[in-house]
């Protein structure tokens, strides 16, 4: 059995601070994660590989310095990276991201399961993954919290509108994962990392995989920003300071005004 | 890279402007880096006009041939029966708005099964039209089957906007489509308008802490998705009947190929559920720990609320993901919104400022929250909040 998990790296959007003068984002200094959505993913695709021996490969899309999520991927167990990194696909929306990413499962060729993080916490659209399984023609399940599978055929447990449903899929198949609310991400030990060292990364260029060059990038994305801007600024209403019982007070005394204490 | 044209005058707006820090000044001109993402936040600041995108558009269309406004309706289901999601009513209501905007139609779009006892309700809130697909085939939601009857309605029908709730149907469809349709799609829209015919798509971006508008010129239809409650219902047409355009459209039998072997509903009663209680309760990272949520429990069983989450917090553990406000968790429309020690991320302020009455406590008076409260507190929720649940008490004895 072959798994492909799509990994990516983001900055850990809980550091992300805003310049009060300009609007803009401070992004000096805060580190880059791999997204917790996709180091789910990889946890329960590793899991499956431990029952049936399946071969792990994971993918990602990004910068050079991306290689260091495939290096932590490839510590926790996953037994290939590729990574897709050229000029070509900067400026790209979830459209030509996905597109890229589906061209090149198709050039590692062998899979039979694969696995995505529900959304990017960078951009939290959660869409990357059903538009790859359509390049792919190939059927999907999203926001499942569990992944289980003997190699024949997958099963899912998936959130929906007011509960989750069991669900089972032939392969292949695409599954994007949610967190449960317990979920603590491990890491791999020194030694592992150290042993993973000799785990191969491949570096492949839009050329390498055989893209169509309009549909990468800026050329292949549907979506333009048009404008960036800080949120409106609002009119403050009233300010109450004081000691704990003065606010209380006041605190009821509001609750009672706009009727929610009578 | 963004391209820089000999209009530059070196004024330094597209710098400061730049998510990112990619642009800089040398010899008074504005020069990218590697960094740049081509996001093109800084076009629209040049007083001169000298920065540009490369040109897009991999498929020419003739867009004139693509009008009407489309809100796909999910049909809910509780394990008992089925009745639409309020989300269509909400995307109706705007629908109409952008509708009555571009001089064009709107229609509502339902798919499932016996979906005609849906038809006069969809109509009050302003549908010209209800394109339907009603089948026993369509009676749980399957991706491919719904991707396959959207795709034809669309390929059929040319509409120009098409709007899908941002739910967990709503975002395993939209993106299915838009992939098949090469068209773009905009997840979790806050706010929805028309500029010089087209479609423009505000929402949080890059981590939410900052506004991005965003269009789709050169693809049609232009697609997003909307979280629920973010825009209001309203009956805009009571009593009246759409026209109903009833298709028959067959399930492709790549469709089998995923099952559902069995289906649980949580048993939750309406006081726990974040998106549809009137009165929420919610903390943040200045609650410190499970005592501090204890006392926002306490404040909610006097105020008959729900108690809920910033990101901050659910990220400490001090509450499940589901009971998480904001642009990645729960919207809510509450009528009385108390936010506790949270500092007020606009990924937070987005999924909660469509509430009647915000009150705002936090220790530092310069906290962002404070600028969408109705009423502001100034100090600790945790000193706070156990005097005002006595007070309550106390008044409610009288």
């Amino acid at each position: 059995m072959n798994i492909i998990v799509c990994i990516k790296q983001v900055p850990d959007s809980t550091q992300v601070k805003v310049d009060p003068k300009t609007g803009t984002l401070i992004r000096a200094g805060v580190p880059s994660i791999l997204n917790p959505y996709d180091h789910y993913a990889l946890e329960k695709a590793l899991a499956i590989k431990a029952r049936t021996g399946a071969k792990v490969t994971v993918l990602s899309m990004g910068p050079n310095q991306a290689v260091a999520v495939l290096r932590l991927a490839l510590a926790l167990g996953a037994d290939e990276g590729v990574l897709l990194s050229d000029r070509a696909f900067a400026g790209s929306d979830t459209w030509a991201t996905a597109y890229a990413l589906a061209t090149a499962v198709k050039k590692i060729g062998q899979y039979d399961l694969i696995l995505c993080g529900q959304m990017a916490i960078d951009g939290d659209t959660a869409q990357t993954g059903p538009e790859m399984a359509y390049h792919l023609n190939i059927p999907q399940i999203t926001f499942c919290d569990s992944v289980d599978s003997d190699g024949q055929r997958v099963v899912v447990k998936k959130l929906i509108e007011g509960g989750h449903q069991m669900m089972e899929a032939d392969l292949p198949v695409l599954i994007t994962t949610t967190m449960p609310v317990d979920y603590v991400a491990k890491y791999p030990s020194f030694m592992a990392a150290h042993k993973a060292q000799d785990k191969q990364i491949f570096i492949w260029t839009a050329a390498d995989i055989g893209a169509d060059v309009h549909k990468l990038g800026l050329e292949g994305s549907p979506t333009r920003v048009s404008r960036i801007f800080p949120p409106p600024a609002r009119q403050k209403g009233e300010m109450i300071s004081g000691s704990a019982e003065e606010m209380a007070a006041k605190f009821v005394e509001i609750l009672k005004k706009e009727s929610f204490v009578k | 890279m963004i391209q820089v044209s000999e209009k530059c005058v070196g004024c330094g707006k597209c710098v400061s402007t730049c998510p990112f820090g990619a642009l800089s000044l040398v010899n008074r001109k504005a020069v990218p880096n590697a960094s740049c993402t081509m996001c093109g936040a800084c076009v629209s600041v040049c007083p001169v006009k000298a920065l540009s995108l490369p040109a897009q558009g991999a498929v020419k269309k003739d867009l004139s041939a693509y009008k009407g406004v489309w809100a796909f309706i999910e049909i809910t289901d509780d394990g008992k029966s089925q009745k639409v999601r309020p989300v269509g009513f909400e995307l109706l209501t705007k629908g109409r708005e952008l509708a009555d905007q571009l001089g064009e139609e709107l229609a509502a779009v339902v798919i499932g099964d016996g979906v005609e006892k849906y038809f006069a309700e969809l109509s009050s809130y302003g549908a010209d039209k209800i394109y339907s697909v009603s089948s026993p085939a369509y009676h749980d939601y399957n991706t491919l089957a719904y991707t396959n009857a959207m795709v034809t309605l669309i390929k059929k029908y040319n509409p120009s906007v098409v709007l899908f709730p941002s739910t967990y149907i709503g975002r395993d469809l939209s993106p299915r489509i838009s992939a098949e349709l090469f068209v773009g799609l905009t997840a979790d829209c806050t706010g929805l308008s028309i500029a010089d015919g087209l479609l423009i798509q505000t929402r949080p971006a890059f981590g939410g802490n900052i506004m991005a508008d965003i269009k789709c010129p050169d693809y049609r239809p232009q697609m997003s998705t909307v979280r629920p409650n973010v825009f209001k219902k309203v009956v805009t047409r009571p009593g009246s009947m759409a026209q109903v355009v009833s298709e028959v459209i067959g399930v492709p039998a790549q469709a089998g190929k995923v099952r559902i072997m069995s289906k649980y509903f949580d048993e939750v009663g309406a006081q726990e559920k974040l998106d549809e209680a009137e009165v929420v309760i919610a903390g943040g990272r200045g609650m410190k720990d499970a005592a501090g949520f204890g006392l926002l429990g306490q404040l909610a069983e006097q105020l008959g609320g729900a108690v809920g989450a910033s990101r901050a917090a659910i990220d400490l553990g001090l509450l499940p993901k589901e009971k998480q406000v904001g642009q990645s968790g729960v919207t809510v429309a509450a009528k009385l919104y108390i936010a506790c020690g949270i500092s007020g991320a606009v990924q937070h302020i987005v999924g909660m400022e469509h509430s009647d009455v915000i009150i705002g406590v936090n220790k530092d008076a310069n906290a962002p929250i404070f600028n969408v409260c109705k009423y502001g507190f100034v100090g600790d929720a945790r000193q706070l909040l156990p005097k005002v649940v006595d007070a309550i008490k106390r008044a409610k004895a009288k």
